[in-house]
């Protein structure tokens, strides 16, 4: 009998890292393969999307070759997966842009509003949700699901477009569309070096508070309005999760012992409300990155949404592919981090 | 309890902290003095290349930014006068032209502006053969030849022709913004891979305009910066910003905020909505494109005139431009839109039952039934909806085909519609671009390579052919007026087309915003001469 070698916890953990690499390529493979294939078989000839009404035959035999659209489809595929590896996500057809470059300039955007929504949906979210799950059938847990069922119901480009008018157009609180007044927007170029293509950290590490301020007062109002959809998702699942962890034992166990009603709740229960409330949180972050679409284009917002869909109304696939990986790229990430966290807090699934 | 005070503090503080924060931005909201600030989709731009620009955006930029030998000029719509050619002459022959050069004009780099210059640029234009290359195609110009054709001699260009074409022909095509010239010596020091500057020129600038490209995001805006000592006098703003806002009703906040100077893409609800404001105004215009039902006639009923004269009294003209297409659209029933030499303005058609009756009886046609194709644009739909309906009343059954655009005009260009609601927009400032597409077609075969819009409505125009192929070639510019006056009435008789609209644009504008001109239906956006 031989004995075995005692298996190395580095050997496991490595295992593990090599398995969420594995999956996270094959998530993505997939992913490219599905959108580019949804961009093909789709009835409408990209060709005659771009060279327009007046082209002769010829000339739309050339774009077809230099696209590369009268190769075999299967080849198609492998030299678009090929140049995505090397960091080639191709040339925009419409705006002869590539790729890359659109996104991220994009993308920056898109991830302010959505972080900030985000912060503003959770800072609000669970102290709401938590409200209503200790005092059930209240007045404040009637208002926290009325605002809720609002958040849920209501279109957002129309909250969108009725906040810009209360805010902006009537009482004069925030600035309008668009990331920055028209007089720092044409300043920001040149006078701002991009960092993080985040304005907020941009000017903030420029100095530019007056930039900075006005970036603020741009962007609370599409991030408040994200934030409150965001914060309907949240606090009304923190309020079923809070319930369902209050009826435990072992809380009931903690107010016998004499417990402070707040450490019960914040310490105790909250501990468990949080490991299936990371994911959710997590759920709602990636939602937002993938942009959402109306509210950036209410808000003239140059961002992920905006991009991918007018890219679409065009068929300019080489930008929707882009845009899609990039949206894939987020959501795979920001669900590996929730899986870290979620080993975080909980200790069973460390 | 605790809970809730502490949550109604900390809220209200929230609250207050970003009032304060956000309050002296506020205030800002007013457009810098200097600067002009429009609000417009303009993603539609693909170039500012002047080369390759073709775009309504871009050509706007183009227009601004660079001049040809020959210009349009804002102050006599329509007529071309001299740009950068002080004066020009054609010989005896018809088939040389030579263009001398005004002296003392720089680029924007501070080069001076030589015949070579020009020369280059018309030549770069046919070389890189990008999608306007082909208005100066029509000169017998082909990558080959061009640089034989197009000379610099001295202080002239010499422009040699294949055929004996109307003057005027090609002093209009010299102001599309194809035909502008750039900077030789900018434009090939910035050459990658014998691009001929086509890349860096997408993005930068190289010309003799008013205004230098600063900066270009693609789907955020641009930045034109005014430049010293222009020849036609420097710009009276500093300069232009413009921000790509998609949204109708987002411009329409911005510019009664304040936020803008002018918003280019007003609905005409916007439009109407904002008529009470006494600190805006709106400027009427038309642009470019017409708005036409076309019928194929490999369908024989489409050759009937008389049953063609029926459906032309049954249309709402007027109703319809009157409400669902208000402010879009004005009724305009000739293939040359307002603005162009020899464009019609007369109306002859009206609503009229009762004749189309008559005419759809005498024509014989009984129970007659058509496809009519449409895109899935909600004005489209509402024309073929009226349509549709007063068609009804004739007693001509209307089916309708909605689908998407590129799909349709795939159908169309393969000769497979049986009617088709479309639009077309001329290419160049010259009657012609319309002409030979509406009334030419010289070879009514399947398999022919023609492709204008007489062909793929199968339609042979007989006599109407020599019209247009005479007046493309008339020295003389008052008679070649009467000619496109003669063809479009002939083609709106006879022809299976029936032109319905001219489109219209509203800008809507601070009250302070004088001097800005659209460019109508020939031309594009002239901001040298705004002012605030």
């Amino acid at each position: 009998m031989t004995a075995s070698l005692p298996s190395s916890p580095w050997a496991g953990r490595l295992r593990g890292l090599g398995a969420a690499l594995f999956s996270l390529a094959a998530t993505l493979l997939g992913l490219l393969f599905v959108t580019f294939i949804i961009g093909r078989v789709v009835p409408i000839d990209p060709v005659l999307a771009i060279v327009g009404e007046r082209a002769t035959e010829a000339q739309i035999a050339a774009t077809r070759t230099a696209l590369g659209l009268d190769q075999p489809l299967w080849q198609q595929f492998l030299i678009f997966v090929g140049n995505a590896l090397q960091g080639d996500l191709g040339t925009s057809i419409r705006t002869g842009e590539p790729v890359l470059q659109a996104v991220s300039r994009a993308f920056p955007a898109t991830l302010e509003l959505a972080t900030l929504a985000t912060i503003i949906g959770v800072l609000a979210g669970v102290p709401a949700g938590v409200l209503a799950a200790t005092r059930p059938g209240s007045l404040a847990d009637h208002i926290v699901r009325l605002v809720g069922l609002m958040g849920y119901s209501m279109p957002v480009f129309w909250l969108g477009l009725i906040g810009l008018l209360l805010f902006y157009g009537v009482l004069g609180w925030v600035g309008g569309p668009g990331r920055l007044d028209a007089a720092f927007d044409m300043m920001y170029e040149f006078e701002v070096t991009p960092v993080s293509g985040m304005i907020l950290i941009d000017t903030a590490l420029a100095g530019r508070w007056d930039m900075f301020v006005n970036a603020i007062s741009h962007l609370i109002l599409p991030a408040g309005l994200l934030g409150y959809v965001s914060m309907a998702y949240i606090s009304r699942m923190t309020r079923s999760f809070m319930m369902n962890e209050l009826g435990q034992e072992y809380i009931t166990t903690a107010r016998v012992k004499g417990m402070p009603e707040w450490r019960v709740i914040w310490v105790h229960a909250m501990r468990n409300v949080l490991v299936p409330l990371i994911t959710v949180i997590a759920l709602s972050y990636a939602y937002l990155l993938e942009g959402s679409v109306l509210t950036e284009t209410i808000f003239a917002w140059p961002g992920l949404g905006s991009y991918i869909t007018d890219a679409l109304m065009v068929n300019d696939m080489p930008a929707v592919l882009g845009g899609t990986v990039v949206v894939g790229v987020a959501f795979v990430l920001l669900n590996l981090l929730s899986d870290l966290l979620y080993r975080l807090v909980d200790p069973r699934a460390r | 309890m605790f809970l809730e005070t502490n949550l109604r503090r900390s809220g209200v503080a929230a609250c207050a902290a970003l009032m304060l924060a956000t309050a002296p931005a506020a205030l800002l909201a007013a457009t810098p003095p200097e600067t002009l600030v429009i609000a417009d989709a303009i993603d539609d731009i693909v170039s500012l290349d002047p080369q390759e620009a073709y775009e309504f955006s871009g050509l706007d930029v183009v227009n601004n930014v660079y001049d040809g030998l020959v210009e349009l000029d804002p102050a006599t719509p329509g007529a071309p006068v001299p740009g950068l050619a002080e004066s020009w002459s054609v010989s005896e022959d018809g088939m040389t032209f030579t263009f001398k050069m005004k002296s003392g004009i720089t680029f924007s780099s501070g080069n001076p502006v030589t015949a070579e210059d020009a020369a280059f640029s018309l030549q770069r234009a046919v070389k890189l053969n990008k999608s306007p290359a082909f208005i100066l195609n029509q000169f017998g110009w082909t990558a080959e030849n061009v640089e034989e054709m197009v000379k610099a001699d001295g202080d002239t260009v010499v422009l040699k022709t294949d055929k004996a074409y109307a003057p005027t022909f090609l002093y209009n095509c010299l102001t599309a913004g194809v035909a502008s010239v750039v900077d030789k010596a900018t434009v090939m020091a910035n050459e990658v891979n014998g691009d001929l500057g086509n890349e860096w020129l997408k993005t930068n600038s190289a010309g003799t305009g008013a205004f230098i490209l600063k900066s270009y995001k693609p789907n955020e805006g641009y930045l034109l910066e005014a430049r010293a000592g222009h020849w036609r006098g420097d710009a009276k703003l500093k300069s232009v910003f413009m921000r790509h806002v998609p949204e109708a009703a987002t411009q329409r906040l911005l510019l009664e905020k304040g936020d803008i100077d002018i918003a280019r893409e007003l609905t005409p609800v916007d439009i109407e909505g904002i008529k009470g404001n006494a600190d805006l105004k709106v400027q009427a215009d038309v642009g470019g494109q017409v708005f036409y039902l076309s019928f194929n006639q490999k369908n024989e009923n489409y050759k009937n005139q008389k049953f063609l004269e029926a459906m032309r009294w049954g249309i709402d003209y007027q109703g319809l431009a009157d409400t669902v297409l208000k402010g879009n659209m004005v009724v305009h029933q000739a293939f040359l839109p307002k603005g162009y030499l020899g464009a019609l303005d007369d109306m002859p058609y009206t609503l009229d039952v009762e004749k189309a009756k008559a005419l759809l009886a005498e024509s014989g046609v009984t129970d007659p039934t058509l496809v009519l194709d449409v895109r899935n644009a909600s004005d489209r739909m509402e024309m073929a909806q009226s349509i549709q309906n007063t068609f009804g009343q004739i007693g001509i059954k209307v089916e309708l085909n909605i689908g998407e655009g590129a799909e349709q005009l795939k159908r169309y260009r393969a000769r497979q519609h049986d009617a088709t609601l479309q639009s077309w927009g001329p290419d160049y400032p010259d009657p012609h671009t319309n002409a030979g597409s509406f009334a030419w077609n010289d070879n009514n075969a399947d398999d022919a390579s023609t492709g204008t819009l007489a062909w793929r409505n199968s339609y042979d125009p007989g006599a109407l052919n020599d019209i247009t192929a005479a007046a493309v070639m008339e020295g003389d510019a008052a008679k070649r007026k009467a000619m496109y006056e003669d063809l479009q009435t002939q083609h709106r008789e006879t022809s299976p087309f029936i032109v319905m609209f001219q489109i219209g644009y509203n800008s809507a504008m601070r009250n302070n915003v004088a001097g800005f001109y659209t460019g109508g239906a020939i031309d594009s956006a002239a901001y040298w001469l705004v002012t605030k």
